[in-house]
């Protein structure tokens, strides 16, 4: 089997927080505090990944905590607190984003594509491990700026399953889509990224050629060939 | 000799989301891998797609910056409930 495995998931404690949020609900501010210490990182991680502006980051994660205090007797236990706080963190994150554009895509739409992404046009074999990539900073500024350049319907998804490391049916609720959906969107953002990281690649190879790197390229036709079948 | 791309390509394609989360069946999972084994663009292709995955979920999280952090604390009127940082 070769699913792709890392200690994301695991890093993610499942703990039960009802004692917390009981606690805060009754107004117990210690309580309260725990629970935002607890998950301020998380939620700042997905506001810088969702919006491109540290500031608009800094509100979302500022509109998310002070929401979840409002109506933190709104909360029932109906799913975890995790997946509610995502919620609304993922509601204020994309509100923001809309605020500052025209009316796009809406995330319970189906996602309407040309099917380009899903062409992989560059068949770079780039040799680098996350050990040396996450090392290297200037890897890390072109992962980030891949992620911000997705489609926000796709990127959410994204952020939530592959960044945040949430099931694919906690991201199916938070984002209130079914499993499909997340599947095929996280699919669609995971064959743009890589798209991404490749071209970056290529070019790197490029730029070292005589230096002998690790990076292999050959052109390939067999994008047309993925292109016609996965059209969804 | 270049391998000429066919049905299984496109096959590969559509079972691949299914394969990276590790839910394909054994026999579909041995099917692709034998695919693999012959076709140099697919295997590119898979083995850059998880290494893209792998290297966005092992990246640290975004550490929230100090200032940041006082800042959240003080909106919410919880600085004398929080750890100084």
């Amino acid at each position: 089997m070769s699913s792709v495995t890392t200690g994301r998931d695991a890093r993610i404690p499942r703990n039960d927080d009802s004692d917390l949020v009981r606690a805060a609900q009754r107004g117990d501010p210690r309580a309260f505090a725990q629970l935002v210490e607890k998950y301020e990182a998380r939620v700042y991680t997905l506001a810088r990944k969702m919006m491109r502006d540290p500031q608009d980051a800094e509100d979302v994660l500022q509109e998310t905590f002070l929401s979840v205090f409002r109506h933190l007797n709104d909360f029932h236990g109906d799913s975890s607190f995790s997946t509610w706080l995502y919620r609304i963190a993922t509601n204020a994150a994309l509100m923001k984003l809309r605020a500052r554009k025209p009316p796009s895509l809406s995330l319970d739409e189906p996602f309407e594509s040309d099917g380009d992404e899903m062409m992989p046009r560059e068949i770079v074999d780039w040799g680098i491990t996350p050990e040396e990539a996450l090392l290297n900073s200037e890897v890390r500024a072109q992962m980030d700026a891949a992620v911000a350049a997705l489609p926000e319907s796709l990127r959410a998804v994204f952020v939530l399953r592959d960044i945040e490391g949430l099931s694919v049916q906690e991201t199916a609720d938070v984002l209130g889509i079914s499993v499909p959906n997340v599947k095929t969107r996280l699919h669609r953002a995971r064959l743009m990224l890589r798209e991404s990281l490749s071209v970056y690649f290529k070019g790197r190879r490029t730029s070292d050629e005589g230096r002998k790197t690790k990076i292999g390229h050959r052109s390939s036709v067999i994008g047309q060939r993925f292109h016609s079948e996965t059209r969804t | 000799m270049k391998h000429e791309h066919n049905d299984l390509c496109a096959q590969l394609q559509a079972q691949l989301p299914d394969y990276l989360d590790g839910e394909t069946r054994a026999e579909v999972c041995r099917a692709i891998e034998a695919h693999l084994a012959e076709c140099e663009d697919c295997r590119i292709v898979v083995d850059t797609l998880k290494k893209t995955i792998t290297l966005y979920r092992a990246a640290p999280r975004d550490a929230v910056p100090r200032d940041v952090h006082a800042r959240l604390v003080r909106v919410l009127n919880l600085d004398e409930f929080t750890s100084s940082r």
